[in-house]
């Protein structure tokens, strides 16, 4: 047995190790790249010569979008949809993740409660339908539209009623001894003990609301009530030059506005890396609490 | 006395029920009345006559679909997609798991698992953008590697071949690493001491591995390959719309892209509400198919 003798040993976890960076520096790249070429200028960009670092070095990119009134619409709808719905998704997954976490014997009607919720994850009604429910409520190019169809997130409550369940029951019984109803134990009994569950889930929801385009892109016929991604969308992947011929390719790269484009994603992914540490923190932990156990 | 008795009991659930009031109604407009609008479906809807003066034509809109020419490749693109999605999906991440678990040194390790679990929370719109440009046929940065290797450029996005082969490995590339945690976390809950009386019995690191590792995380594959059926029509829209173009419908255009061109596009409500809902039954029974094989095999609960 080669592989077992010390000598192998080292050559495997020498060779275990070189893969695990290779695999690390692949998922950095795309994003260091594209930080790269927003600091570049635009020849450089247009000319293939930015790798990893930026080439003639300039903030001419990120002078453009602070002018770009577009971009900064958008980025305020975004902020606009992230505390607006991230609040009210928060408020729905507690009003309904505590009745769930109660035994049988509290609520008889748990489980009819449970599939009411559950079904909605296995059977939809698709693109149109959900299309004209919104649009037949009048709330198209509203804020609403992107906050209401998404404000019961199904996911995250299963995650905090498995959280609230491992709560000891003694804790809710001394709560209602002192006389607080259901409200002001979910409030300063459960919530209290709660944090990790409680940041696992609100980091999830913000993400979510963060990263969504598609609604932006349907319910909304105004460019000014964009949020962000979608802005993106419609300027970045919309406008795709890949597969025109070389010749002509050669003559829009002239004019190419690249290295803008890649400010506009780089700064677009800021917010994520940000908060990357505390989802480091939490959602690993949370997450596992919430879906392994089941 | 006994209607008595009950009513007492919903007295006392009342705050409960009151509670769960809210997301209760959210949720009947927002998700059961798009289910209660899938009779668009069966309608040469009008907008403009709304739900309940459309005509009914039983199921010409289906008749109609069927007769497209492309409607047949479309089910086998998303179909194919997914499955290649599904294997790839569920090989890498417990290749990586078990990669990691060799790695003693923690710093490193957690260090590795930092970086991988980026880019999934990245959206599919930014990391298009970037995918875009760094495989673009003149001037991306991989075709100008592969110009000065000699070769000739690729066509990524432009080529229906390799533009199946991009989804799959950018997917992977998104994925991997978040994948890892559930196995990872398996990995951890192994006892300890198997590994303890394996080493007496001077086994090395690749028999541990074969015969304590892998079979101690043998559940939690099989769950998630069970899992997995339900999302067997889902090849991935995000990805998929935000990348391709007319030149690559013949191989990636899917059930979800289909029917927004359809419905968003071309307006025909009715036939994208058609094949919409083809998707939804038969995600439907493959979903249920799913948990009940997941309940019996490995005894999985969803709550």
């Amino acid at each position: 047995m080669v592989e077992e003798a010390p000598l192998g040993r080292k050559l495997f976890v020498a060779v275990n190790s070189a893969v695990l960076i290779l695999l690390s520096f692949a998922c950095l790249f795309p994003i260091v790249h594209i930080a790269a070429l927003s600091m570049s200028s635009q020849a450089a960009a247009g000319a293939g010569l930015v790798t990893l670092w930026p080439r003639d070095f300039t903030w001419m990119s990120y002078r453009y979008i602070l002018e770009n009134a577009a971009f900064f619409t958008s980025f305020g709808v975004t902020l606009e949809r992230v505390a607006l719905g991230g609040t009210l998704s928060l408020v729905m997954v507690l009003l309904a993740a505590y009745p769930l976490s109660k035994d049988v014997r509290k609520l008889r009607s748990r489980s009819v409660y449970a599939w009411f919720f559950m079904f909605t994850t296995i059977f939809g009604g698709g693109l149109i339908p959900s299309f004209m429910v919104v649009k037949s409520l009048g709330l198209m190019d509203s804020i609403w539209a992107l906050v209401l169809p998404t404000a019961v997130p199904v996911f995250n409550i299963l995650l905090m009623l498995n959280f609230f369940r491992q709560i000891p029951e003694e804790l809710e019984e001394a709560a209602f001894m002192d006389g607080a109803g259901h409200l002001r134990t979910l409030w300063s009994v459960y919530l209290p003990v709660s944090t990790p569950s409680l940041a696992t889930n609100g980091l999830l929801i913000l993400i979510l609301h963060w990263n969504s385009w598609f609604d932006g892109m349907i319910y909304m016929n105004d460019v000014d009530n964009y949020p962000l991604q979608t802005y993106i969308q419609s300027i970045i992947v919309s406008s795709d030059l890949t597969n025109l011929r070389p010749d002509e390719l050669k003559e829009i790269n002239a004019i190419s506005d690249k290295t803008v484009k890649a400010a506009q994603i780089f700064v677009s992914m800021l917010p994520i890396m940000a908060i990357y540490p505390f989802l480091q923190k939490y959602f690993i932990g949370g997450m596992l609490l919430g879906s392994v156990k089941g | 006395m006994n209607s008595n008795k009950t009513l007492k009991r919903l007295y006392r659930e009342l705050p409960l029920h009151l509670m769960l009031l809210p997301p209760v109604i959210l949720v009947l407009v927002f998700s059961y009345g798009p289910m209660a609008g899938i009779v668009i479906a069966f309608q040469d809807f009008v907008p403009a006559n709304g739900w309940f003066n459309s005509p009914w034509i039983g199921l010409d809109n289906f008749k109609y679909v069927l007769d497209f020419p492309d409607v047949r490749q479309v089910l086998w693109n998303t179909f194919f997609i997914a499955v290649l999605k599904i294997a790839a999906g569920t090989v890498c991440p417990i290749i990586l798991a078990l990669s990691l678990n060799e790695v003693k040194k923690t710093l490193f390790k957690r260090g590795i698992q930092t970086i991988v679990y980026l880019p999934h929370f990245m959206s599919w719109v930014l990391l298009a953008g970037i995918l875009i440009d760094i495989l673009s046929p003149s001037g991306g940065i991989i075709n100008n590697m592969l110009q000065a290797l000699g070769m000739q450029p690729i066509y990524f996005l432009g080529d229906g071949a390799w533009f199946r082969a991009t989804l799959i490995i950018s997917n992977v590339w998104k994925e991997v690493g978040f994948d890892t945690i559930v196995y990872l976390a398996a990995i951890v809950s192994i006892d300890r001491t198997q590994y303890e009386s394996a080493v007496l019995d001077g086994a090395g690191y690749t028999r541990q591995m074969w015969h304590i590792t892998l079979p101690g995380i043998r559940g939690i594959i099989i769950l998630l390959m069970l899992l997995n059926i339900g999302s067997i029509l889902n090849a991935g829209f995000d990805q998929i719309f935000n990348l391709y173009s007319p030149q690559v419908y013949d191989s990636a255009d899917i059930l979800d892209t289909f029917v927004y061109r359809i419905g968003m596009e071309e307006m025909q409500y009715g036939v994208a509400t058609a094949v919409g809902l083809f998707k939804s039954i038969v995600s439907f029974v493959l979903i249920t198919l799913s948990y009940y094989l997941a309940y019996k095999v490995v005894n999985y609960r969803i709550f």
